[in-house]
């Protein structure tokens, strides 16, 4: 029982990283908490759906809705996030108005989906089986699907983790989000860069939405609560850190698990506010984040 | 603004005229138009919430719809099941929305931007559950919150004609105004200066001797209070409380209202409520234009309101004004 709820936490806990990595890397490069995560997710997850009663196979829809969710996290970047910038928001409305206009942006999204698609609870499926593995007599509530998913999600995070740390690209993308002056000054592309980032947030959420999808419905809402995982894990694992998105998601999936095992299904998300406001307390900026002298 | 000279005593007898005027003019419309009115009155509160924690306190709530909740939640319960007057009930729902807010506002004060959004977020998507799994709040069902008639005195008084829905148009439209008085007096106070000055540079707000924690812990509490006040009066408009009275989008919905208001801008939360609440009722206007299947009905309201968000945030981020009548003193 135990180690079924391990297995379980850790294939839910794989998904709220990858979405709390694409927070994670919008945020070190703009600076600003992407609410239209969730609704880019579930474009480019209904375009792979598209796809895949187009051509009757899962694997090819795969590639490209991920392909689609980096070009539109681009386009995000390009045609909406640049304009809020420039527009140089001030007075009281600056502290809020990243949050208002991408919370706009989700909105907008996922009213055009309703438009085109409806409301209705469409089937996104894949060819592997959503039934658990069974060992001898016992069934574990862990599947194939699920065990694509952790690894589909530890190559993201892998390919992620080595561009990071291993390639000019990752080194400009750091320089960028860490002194963007600076960076442009050493003769990088800080635009070109910021919206390679946000091109990798949208490929993490599109894999997100994609490998998540088969396991139950597809709807304009349908990754809304994934998002609120997402960036509950974001928070716990500090906003800046990309190891620890990775680790707070892992944390808010096992824990969540647990509680929907013992507990109750009902309080999971209170639980996962506890959870947050606990290490919130003792860390203010997280559990990785960087710690930020007085007059910043 | 011209509000601002006035002394609270002028405020108090220029809103007591206009209530007046409001709830006589109440006698001579239709109902679904009072109906709407006192939901005006109602946004009113809520993003007056949100315009004092945002606008004048630098802080940010997604969570705020939880607080609503637990106002409403307080209110049906004490009306209910402890049967408490009608008046103490609001109070008692405020109160409580209070107390949570002050617990959360301690915590709230450490942490800043996102963090704040985040556990807010958390909060709002978190605390509806709580309310299955008790069973003196109803569970899936809800807690009814069936305030009647008016008083008969009161329907003497006023004649045959005076339904539940005028009574409801009253009692929301008086509590806002004087809520609206009792907010502009606060943040004309010390209390509003130390707000703006903690928001605007809290270092040197605290070397001004200002304590700067404080007043955010008490900004959230007060905030809370509006907002918990607000869902009292939302649920009894509702006549029912039900865990999902009380989504993650009402938490946006009077956020879009204060942003629409001009978030600094206390008035023009006047404007945003009447916007809140023609949105549907003009999208759906243009939806029947538009010939009206399942898929528009149920999407335009959103993607007006999102586009409308979007413009306001991009290109009038003072708000829907017509034009900028403060000389900026208040507002930087």
């Amino acid at each position: 029982m135990f180690i079924d709820t391990l297995l379980i936490g850790l294939s839910s806990g794989a998904i709220y990283s990858l979405m709390a990595l694409a927070l994670v890397l919008v945020w070190r490069s703009t600076r600003v908490i992407n609410f239209a995560q969730s609704g880019q997710a579930v474009l480019s997850t209904y375009i792979g759906y598209e796809i895949s009663l187009a051509t009757h196979n899962y694997w090819i829809s795969l590639p490209l809705a991920i392909a689609v969710g980096a070009l539109i996290g681009s386009l995000v970047d390009l045609l909406f996030m640049r304009l809020l910038a420039k527009r140089g928001t001030t007075g009281p409305i600056a502290e809020i108005a990243p949050v208002i206009a991408t919370l706009g942006l989700l909105g907008l999204i996922q009213s055009v989906i309703g438009l085109i698609w409806g409301n209705a609870f469409l089937q996104y499926s894949s060819p592997l089986s959503a039934k658990g593995f069974t060992f001898g007599t016992h069934t574990i509530p862990f599947s194939p699907q699920n065990f694509f998913i952790v690894i589909s999600a530890s190559v993201v995070l892998g390919i992620f983790g080595f561009v990071f740390r291993f390639t000019n690209l990752g080194l400009a993308l750091r320089a960028a989000s860490f002194q963007p002056e600076i960076a442009q000054l050493s003769g990088i592309r800080v635009n070109l860069v910021r919206n390679i980032g946000w091109a990798f947030a949208g490929a993490a959420g599109a894999v997100a939405g994609a490998v998540i999808t088969p396991t139950s419905t597809l709807s304009p809402h349908s990754l809304d609560l994934l998002f609120v995982s997402g960036f509950i894990a974001a928070v716990i694992g500090g906003l800046d850190s990309l190891i620890g998105a990775v680790v707070g998601g892992l944390v808010l999936g096992v824990g969540f698990a647990f509680i929907l095992q013992y507990i109750s299904s009902a309080l999971t998300f209170l639980v996962g506010f506890i959870i947050l406001m606990f290490v919130l307390l003792v860390r203010p900026r997280g559990i990785f984040g960087e710690r930020v002298n007085r007059n910043a | 603004m011209l509000k601002r000279k006035l002394s609270p005593l002028a405020r108090a007898l220029l809103l007591l005229i206009v209530g007046a005027v409001l709830l006589v003019l109440s006698g001579y419309v239709d109902e679904l138009r009072t109906y709407q009115g006192a939901q005006v009155a109602v946004y009113l509160v809520a993003i007056a919430s949100i315009i004092l924690l945002t606008g004048y306190s630098g802080q940010i709530s997604l969570g705020h719809g939880a607080i609503m909740a637990i106002g409403g939640y307080g209110a049906a319960l004490s009306y209910g099941l402890w049967h408490f007057p009608l008046l103490l009930a609001l109070i008692f729902g405020a109160f409580a929305g209070t107390l949570a807010g002050f617990v959360l506002g301690v915590a709230a004060a450490r942490l800043s931007g996102p963090y704040l959004a985040g556990s807010t977020l958390a909060l709002a998507v978190g605390l509806p559950s709580v309310a299955d799994q008790f069973k003196v709040l109803g569970g899936e069902q809800g807690l009814s919150f069936d305030i009647g008639d008016a008083p008969n005195w009161l329907r003497n008084f006023e004649g045959e004609g005076f339904t539940q829905y005028k009574w409801f148009f009253w009692i929301a439209i008086i509590i806002a105004l004087f809520t609206l008085w009792a907010i502009t007096n606060l943040l004309q106070s010390s209390y509003g200066r130390n707000w703006r000055a903690s928001r605007n540079n809290a270092v040197a707000a605290s070397l001004a001797g200002i304590n700067v924690a404080r007043g955010k812990i008490f900004a959230f509490t007060v905030s809370s209070a509006l907002a918990s006040l607000a869902g009292a009066l939302f649920a009894m408009l509702l006549g029912i409380v039900t865990p999902t009275a009380f989504p993650l989008t009402l938490s946006f919905t009077i956020m879009t209202g204060a942003v629409l208001a001009g978030v600094g801008n206390l008035a023009g939360s006047i404007v945003g409520a009447v916007v809140l609440v023609a949105i549907p009722e003009l999208s759906g206007a243009l939806a029947t234009h538009l010939g009206s299947s399942e898929k528009i009905t149920s999407n335009l309201p959103g993607l007006v309101t999102s586009a409308l968000l979007i413009i306001v945030v991009l290109f009038m981020p003072q708000g829907l004004r017509i034009r900028n009548v403060r000389s900026g003193k208040t507002t930087q």
